[in-house]
């Protein structure tokens, strides 16, 4: 058998730069998707008690919201989360955003990549409905290739079925 | 599936077409088994000094290949009563029939150089002939359980009537790390397990590879470019190109058409996952559904001339048929539960799924028109069905639960009968089969 030597190196064309939210796929989270020039800046985050910062932005405001078991429709508490990201965006002009749609892993493959892209839309919806301009916003969904919470019970499931609002600086406005 | 001695039935053999005239051995696969059909391998001759280690070699792989199936049982060297000291000396029938090998294969192996050429015979012991002529098969040194597998094919395929699935390969997503980091890259290795190969690294997620229909090609999806999007490797250079380059969008679960010229697959768009196809050679892309449900996970049937897709346009996941120009879908699941990832099975008899009911995952199969549904598995996740090149098997992946959950590939004859795990060197998921090689 031959082993082929090292493979085919893909290139990245990720046009963001830092993604400044280092927990987005769980505990201490790096990540492994990061090719060179898209490093997480775990030291960007700033004073979370600064209402400017991306830590006060991820912590305060909240970064994410959840979903019931296949559905992408935005509960009330998921709105006012969104409206606060909205207007914590707007104040805050030079932050790009990609907006993650993930699904717990009762699902098939496929079907939960269509599920979280769903997500992450009805996300980017209600954020341009309150104002953040289109042009900021992409989406991506990860399906049930990056759960937050590994156990395989509800408790878990509940918070992997979420669309993630990360904050990037450098290209946006 | 029954292991039936047939009486008194001629058949013609794919080979000469040479009819055998009594009794012949005679596997009837779809009858429901009884008992598997007793088999002896003894080593194959060597020949010539260099040929030894493949005579031996090469008949394990080949009554490994046969027992693998669960319609063979292979009786072991330690009951042979004689020995076999010549590929041409008579076959000491009774020897053979006293131990109840049904059938005896008979091979012996030159080896010259750079070129290995190995020749068998098989016998239907308990009629006391041989069935079917002897053939020889030449390769390299490397390619010698490619020779194997294809001896083991052509038993499999005399004794059954069907097409063998031994020479053939599985791509499949090879994983490492922990479950909310899992690193996943493409590896490609024999249908058995053997002789892995990596194809891409893990710096990107990748999913869910397919071979063209001549095995010549794969298209997989990646998050190389940080979204999901499908490419298309060459699979002797192991150059990569992206299939799609739409700017805003999503494009994941992509299959070949059966004549390799066409790609069909899911694009998403604002958050809504249609299906498309695009001719490769121009890059024409044509929407096959245009609807606000999700339409994924399309295969061709074998002939072209349809898909058979998973949509929720229903409330849930079920599966549809259309034809492979779009346009008006039928439903053809119709149980209880969830329905998705079809695939049509080679022979175009079959449909095989993943299907989600009461918190289990099932792999199943269903005739074209919807009824016969069989489930084969039941586990807390199986998914993603990829048959065989004859359309007997079917192998997926099952991932076990919890924290430290792990992903395998396994096969499953479409009785329901032979589960059994392929051992990977690590984690895996997502194979996909290639055809019988050339």
């Amino acid at each position: 058998m031959t082993l082929l030597p090292k493979a085919i190196l893909l290139v990245a064309v990720l046009g963001l730069a830092a993604c400044n939210n280092p927990d987005r796929y769980g505990a201490g989270g790096v990540d492994p998707n990061a090719t060179a020039g898209a490093g997480i800046d775990t030291t960007g985050l700033g004073d979370p008690n600064n209402p400017n910062s991306v830590a006060y932005f991820n912590q305060t405001i909240g970064d994410r919201v959840l979903f019931a078991v296949d559905q992408s429709n935005l509960s009330d508490s998921a709105r006012n989360v969104l409206a606060g990201q909205a207007r914590w965006m707007t104040s805050n002009p030079d932050y790009a955003v990609i907006i993650e749609g993930h699904a717990d892993e009762q699902g098939t493959r496929e079907y939960n990549l269509a599920l979280g892209a769903r997500r992450a839309s009805a996300v980017q919806n209600y954020l341009i409905s309150q104002g953040v301009s289109a042009a900021r916003l992409r989406t991506v969904s990860y399906g049930k290739e990056r759960p937050l919470e590994v156990c395989s019970v509800e408790a878990c499931y509940s918070q992997n079925r979420r669309a993630v609002t990360v904050l990037s600086v450098g290209a946006g406005t | 599936m029954t292991l039936l001695r047939t009486l008194a039935i001629a058949i013609a053999l794919g080979l000469g077409g040479l009819a055998v005239q009594a009794a012949p051995l005679r596997i009837v696969i779809d009858q429901g088994v009884i008992e598997p059909l007793p088999f002896a391998v003894p080593d194959f001759i060597a020949e010539n000094g260099g040929a030894a280690e493949y005579a031996r070699n090469i008949a394990r792989v080949v009554a490994a290949d046969l027992a693998g199936t669960g319609l063979f049982r292979e009786i072991g060297p330690e009951a042979f009563i004689s020995g076999v000291t010549s590929f041409d000396a008579p076959v000491a029938y009774n020897d053979w029939q006293a131990i109840n090998a049904q059938a005896l294969i008979t091979g012996a192996v030159q080896a010259s150089g750079d070129q290995i050429v190995v020749k068998f015979r098989v016998f239907d012991v308990f009629s006391g002939q041989q069935l079917g002529e002897g053939l020889q098969f030449a390769g390299t040194p490397q390619t010698w359980r490619r020779m194997a597998h294809k001896v083991a094919d052509a038993v499999y395929s005399r004794i059954t009537g069907e097409g063998g699935y031994f020479d053939s390969r599985v791509v499949y997503v090879a994983e490492s790390g922990p479950k909310n980091q899992r690193l996943k890259r493409l590896a490609v290795m024999d249908y058995d397990g053997a002789n892995i190969q990596y194809l891409t690294d893990s710096s990107s997620i990748v999913l869910a590879p397919r071979f063209s229909p001549n095995g010549d090609r794969v298209l997989f999806t990646s998050y190389a470019s940080g979204f999901p999007r499908i490419y298309v490797m060459d699979v002797g250079s192991l150059a990569v190109r992206a299939l799609d380059e739409q700017p805003g969008t999503m494009t994941f679960a992509p299959r070949f058409s059966p004549d390799g010229n066409t790609v069909v697959f899911s694009l998403e768009q604002g958050g809504n996952t249609d299906i498309y196809a695009m001719d490769i050679g121009s890059g024409r892309l044509q929407q096959l559904t245009n609807a606000p449900s999700i339409e994924t996970a399309p295969s061709y049937s074998p002939d072209g001339s349809q898909i058979v897709f998973e949509s929720d346009r229903s409330g849930t996941q079920q599966l549809y048929i259309m034809s492979a120009s779009g346009g008006e879908a039928r439903r053809i699941s119709n149980g209880a539960g969830r329905y998705g990832t079809p695939v049509w099975s080679p022979r175009g008899d079959l449909i095989a799924f993943t299907k989600q009911n009461e918190g289990r995952f099932h792999i199943g199969v269903m005739r074209v028109q919807g009824d016969e549904e069989r489930l084969l598995t039941a586990s807390f996740l199986d998914e993603g069905p990829t048959w065989a090149p004859n359309g007997r098997v079917i192998m997926f992946t099952r991932e076990t639960a919890g924290a430290g959950g792990q992903a395998g590939l396994y096969s499953v004859d479409i009785s329901g009968r032979n589960l059994r795990q392929i051992v990977t060197e690590g984690a895996a998921s997502d194979p996909a089969w290639s055809p019988l090689l050339p």
